[in-house]
């Protein structure tokens, strides 16, 4: 062991203090500042004087106070315990720092991520004897009803796996020994330590090519997001983000979600809190908190560790991909990551880059997104897991030519577009649908068990956009020339796309029913609409008059079919006999 | 342990630069004695070997590097709070302005607080009733909320603020509003109305003012809000009181904090306001809330002039970024004298929905926004049409939207700033105004809604009615 590092406080600007006699220190590593112990990180050296930023409060502390280094970079702990936890950004247990500081948050509180006096029931799913690698899964845990926790072996342990026991265990216990080649003997624990900086290990990339459903309709239908893919979601305040990070992280078919919540608003977390023990998972019906991690490091917290928050969230996301299973991400909002970047470059006193922000944000952005990804997971059993990012921007003035939203959108391979404009209409959710786009569109046809019917939708999807696009154009020359001038056929064009975006793309986020769609109810309800824009038009080519479709009883039924449940969704294609009959009504009627 | 120093070497803006200091800590604060015995305050901003840096808030006009003593108080900036704090009219630094007695401290708070925990946090979901339409129906406000109302230069929001502290109630309590003002920056004028407003109603014995006007210094105004809201969570989490915080004008603020930026010669960002706004700002606006197991609460309402009624501007931006909505003025509905004067269409309030339905206000009231705000949306979208190509070149459809978009400004919007409207008589003008529209086109209202409210409004059932009565 070398000795410790200690040195002495020099400089302190916000949450940058600047410490000498720093020699052999390393960059990343985590220090203590003065005697209340405040976490920090060296974030630069200079000869023996190292800059670190502080993940609590600095008031109070001046020159000459203690700094001692730890000597190890800043870490999470992982293993059972994560599940229904939320932490702050450097992974400092809430609901336990509550129990002990009270409802307003203090200073130097140590608290470990992993609870230590808990017990686990340990099974092993390998016998004594074998030969192990990391990544191997040597046993699991019952964690909650969604989440079977793997327990790997850890990075740099290999060899004989000599002793391993079921039993209950704390996550600190031993529950199996190593023998290494040359004779060492390592004793595991539950428990495993990662640097948050660092991208833990996989076996192999592998292309995003399975949807990850969302249960929203303008989402899945037109802008969906793979298993393993990224997203960007850029908006002005108030245009829904949150709102779609919420809805992703109640409805995604993943198995594990993780929600990062940096330097956002306390009380969007306190909702996400009370809602997630309540609300059920449609697939399993168990509480969506049995598979959800929480990350809070609100706008009032400190802004360094806030900083560090998407990287906690990221950690924890990518151990439960290495066991095998699809783990969605999100974070609300990376703008405000970029800016405590900012916050400590400037107190750094670097060179800045465009709009203050240091030279090294693509590079950070990048590599973050970087870490999303399908994979063949790392030791055996093999096995895939996936790692899906969905990241809430938040651009000044919502003008998308920012920083943050360009340098996401280099490396994102989905976007969506929120506009005020949708938004002040309360047209939920407010994502563009003309500018928004995927990458992974080509695997939508997948989602269906019936392949016809995975066909089908692509046409219908190519359908109902063209409509779309062909909606905009005719409403610039309803802006030129009046409504009168367009033909019967194109103004039908456009009581048809109001449907598509009244009917299918507004969706309530609120409401019991509408909240979540299934992929097949989203198929029937998008077959319905444009069944009937068919049907009538061939009706107006034989004469009906346009406004007498318009005024059709079953366009109700049409309007009303998002409210329809799950479990009655015989009731649409009914609507389509119904439109059939109507329509033939109409034209016996005219003749 | 008192410090004194007469090493004063730079004073810049205003800063100042202090050396050969041993023992300052980051945040602490000092007084400055100036040649001719007068007091100025500061706050240290960045400690280095031994060299300080303080920001005055009374300004550096006067004192020279020579004569002036600083004295090093080891302590934050810090209230003396007791229950006597009611009542009462403070400066901008916490110091009593109103001639009364010096607070006889139960203790002394730090002005800067600590974050609430998240986990601690009660979800705000008590409707209080202002008996404002544009607001309680469209945009409702809980206990424990953030709303902004984004003004502009000559816009009514101090008769709207004042509406809202003198008729704010929740439903089917008694409980009184604590009102905690922070001036900033704003006239003699803006504040003595304020003022005379809760005179009148009695409010006045249950508030707590800190008073930074137009021609006090500036940057007294930083630690101004810090002060009204460390009063307000001692009354809020300590007395068990329902506070109402209104902070005006926030724009005044985020100025006094540019001016220190640029004075420290920092990168400046959007418009020259420091990189660290919204950290800054948030560490205001999110001392607004409701703690599970206190009783008490803080509501919050800043107000904010946006420069040149741009709200893409970095204050009103910001804000909006944390706060949980706004209420928006707009100069074109001022003009014609639409009074209040409320934007819908872009104003929100984020924490409505939990606050609202049957056994909050009535069953009907989230459909109802939703229908009143995609018809009013259509409107408007009309009124701009017409405008372009003017009312002939409008279809049916969109002739029938712009009258609803008119009445509505006329009947919902409008209204006095005396009148009080119970949730119930906006509710029921809502289903009124909708009641020109078929059931087709309310398609955001559920059916069973629908026929359970609209019949009463429809013009020709009503008819049917007065014919089957005859
Ligand atoms: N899908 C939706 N359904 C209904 N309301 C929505 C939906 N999306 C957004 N909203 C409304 O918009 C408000 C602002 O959304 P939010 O996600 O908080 O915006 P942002 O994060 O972009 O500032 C919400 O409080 C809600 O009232
Ligand atoms: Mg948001």
């Amino acid at each position: 062991m070398s000795e410790t590092i200690q040195g002495k406080v020099v400089k302190v600007a916000g949450p940058v203090v600047v410490a000498e006699g720093m020699t052999g220190a390393r960059m990343y590593d985590v220090v203590r500042v003065s005697k209340l112990n405040l976490i920090g990180e060296i974030v630069e050296l200079h000869g023996d004087l190292a800059s670190i930023q502080v993940y609590e409060e600095t008031v109070g502390i001046g020159p000459g106070e203690p700094v001692v280094n730890t000597g190890v970079p800043l870490s999470v702990e992982l293993g059972p315990g994560l599940i229904e936890s939320i932490y702050d950004g450097i992974q400092r247990p809430l609901e336990s720092l509550y129990a002990v500081e009270g409802a307003f948050m203090k200073r130097g509180t140590d608290l470990p991520g992993l609870n230590r006096e808990k017990k686990w029931h340990f099974k092993p799913t390998v016998e004594a004897g074998i030969k192990v690698n990391p990544g191997d899964i040597i046993g699991e845990v019952d964690e909650s009803s969604l989440v079977m926790h793997k327990i790997m072996i850890p990075a740099g342990v290999s060899g004989t796996l000599q002793k391993i026991t079921e039993g209950d265990y704390t996550v600190v216990q031993d529950i199996a020994t190593v023998v290494a080649e040359d004779g060492t003997e390592t004793q595991l624990q539950m428990m495993q330590k990662w640097p948050v900086r660092n991208a833990r290990n996989v076996q192999r990339r592998l292309a995003p090519n399975e949807i990850l459903r969302t249960g929203q309709r303008v989402i899945d239908t037109f802008f969906p997001i793979s298993k393993g893919g990224t997203a960007c979601v850029p908006g002005p305040f108030g245009t829904g983000k949150t709102v779609v990070q919420h809805q992703l992280a109640k409805w995604v078919d993943a198995e594990v979600v993780i929600y990062v919540g940096c330097g956002e608003r306390g009380n969007e977390m306190t909702d996400v809190l009370t809602e997630f023990p309540e609300l059920k998972d449609p697939r399993t019906g168990e509480p969506l908190m049995k598979r959800s991690v929480l990350i809070a490091n609100t706008s009032n917290m400190p802004v360094a560790a806030r900083e560090a928050s998407v990287y906690t969230g990221i950690t924890i996301a990518e151990y439960f991909r290495d066991m095998g299973m699809s783990v969605a991400l999100m974070a609300d909002s990376t703008s405000r990551w970029a800016e405590a970047m900012r916050e400590i470059s400037t107190r750094l006193e670097e060179m800045p880059a465009e709009e203050g922000y240091p030279a090294y944000l693509g590079a950070r952005i990048a590599s973050f997104y970087e870490r999303a990804g399908r994979v063949q997971c790392q030791g055996g059993p093999e096995r895939e897991g996936a790692l899906s990012i969905i990241g809430a921007v938040s651009p000044p003035g919502g003008d998308l030519s920012d920083s943050v939203v360009q340098a996401t959108l280099h490396v994102t391979k989905v976007f969506w577009s929120l506009q005020g404009r949708l938004a002040y209409q309360r047209h939920f959710p407010a994502i563009d649908w003309l500018t928004s786009y995927s990458f992974y569109k080509q695997y939508l046809k997948n989602c269906f068990d019936d392949a016809d019917q995975g066909l089908e939708m692509d046409n219908l999807v190519a359908e109902a956009m063209a409509l779309l696009e062909k909606e905009s154009n005719l409403l610039e020359i309803v802006r030129l020339v009046g409504a009168e001038a367009l033909s019967p056929q194109d103004r039908f064009a456009l009581e048809t796309s109001r449907t598509i975006r009244e009917d299918y793309l507004h969706q309530n986020a609120f409401h019991k029913v509408d909240t979540y769609t299934s992929m097949l109810k989203q198929y029937e309800m998008l077959k319905t609409i444009l069944f009937f824009h068919k049907q009538a038009l061939k009706a107006i080519e034989a004469g009906v008059d346009i406004n007498d479709i318009s005024k059709l009883k079953v366009r109700e039924d049409i309007a009303r079919a998002k409210y329809i449940p799950q479990d009655e969704m015989e009731k649409i294609p009914q609507i389509r006999e119904t439109i059939e009959k109507q329509i033939k009504e109409l034209q016996a009627a005219g003749v | 342990m008192l410090k004194e120093y007469q090493t004063v070497t730079e004073i810049y803006g205003p800063l100042m630069l202090v050396e050969k200091i041993d023992g300052a800590k980051y945040g602490h604060i000092v007084d400055i004695e100036l040649g001719d015995g007068s007091k100025r305050h500061g706050q240290i901003l960045q400690v280095e070997n031994d060299k300080v840096l303080l920001q005055v808030f009374e300004g550096t006009n006067g004192i020279d590097v020579d004569t002036s003593t600083v004295r090093f108080l080891a302590k934050p900036l810090e209230l003396a709070v007791s229950p006597d704090i009611l009542g009462r009219v403070f400066t901008g630094l916490g110091v009593p302005k109103d001639g009364g007695p010096d607070i006889i401290p139960d203790k002394r708070l730090d002005i800067n607080g600590n974050p609430i925990n998240p986990f601690a946090r009660d979800y705000p979901n008590e409707f209080i009733q202002t008996g404002i339409s544009t607001i309680d129906g469209l945009n409702p406000i809980v206990r424990g909320q953030k709303l902004p109302i984004f003004s502009g230069a000559g816009l009514p929001h101090d008769e709207i603020t004042a509406q809202i502290a003198r008729q704010a109630t929740v439903l089917g309590k008694g409980e009184e509003f604590a009102v905690v003002f922070a001036a900033m920056g704003i006239t003699f004028e803006a504040a003595q109305f304020f003022i005379d407003d809760l005179t009148e109603t009695g409010a006045i014995e249950r508030a707590v003012m800190f008073m930074n006007l137009a021609n006090d210094p500036a940057i007294e105004r930083i630690a101004t809000p810090r002060f009204a809201l460390t009063a307000a969570e001692y009354l809020a989490f300590e007395l068990d009181k329902h506070v109402l915080v209104i902070l005006n004008d926030m724009t005044n603020y985020c100025e006094a904090l540019r001016e220190i930026s640029a004075a420290r010669k920092e990168v400046p960002g959007r418009r020259g306001y420091p990189g660290y706004l919204y950290t800054d700002l948030a560490m205001i606006y999110e001392r607004a809330g409701r703690i599970k197991g206190k009783k008490g609460s803080i509501t919050m309402i800043p107000v904010l002039t946006m420069p040149e009624d741009d709200k893409t501007h970095p204050v009103p931006d910001l804000t909006g970024y944390i706060t949980e909505g706004q209420i928006i003025l707009s100069r074109s509905l001022h003009r014609q004298s639409v009074a209040p004067p409320v934007d819908a269409l872009p104003s929100l309030s984020r924490l409505k929905d939990k606050g609202i339905g049957a056994g909050k206000t009535r069953e009907d009231h989230a459909d109802l926004y939703n229908q009143l705000y995609a018809a009013y949306a259509r409107g408007k979208e009309a009124q701009e049409l017409a405008t372009i190509m003017g009312e002939a070149a409008l279809s049916n459809e969109d002739k029938k939207y712009m009258t609803f978009a008119n009445e509505f400004e006329a009947r919902y919007v409008t209204q006095d700033y005396y009148e009080n409207r119970s949730i119930e008589t906006t509710l029921d003008l809502g289903w009124e105004l909708l009641s020109m529209f078929d059931n087709v086109e309310l398609k955001r209202i559920d059916i069973e809604l629908i026929d359970k409210y609209m019949p009463r409004f429809r013009k020709e059932q009503k008819n049917e009615e007065a014919a089957k009565e005859e």
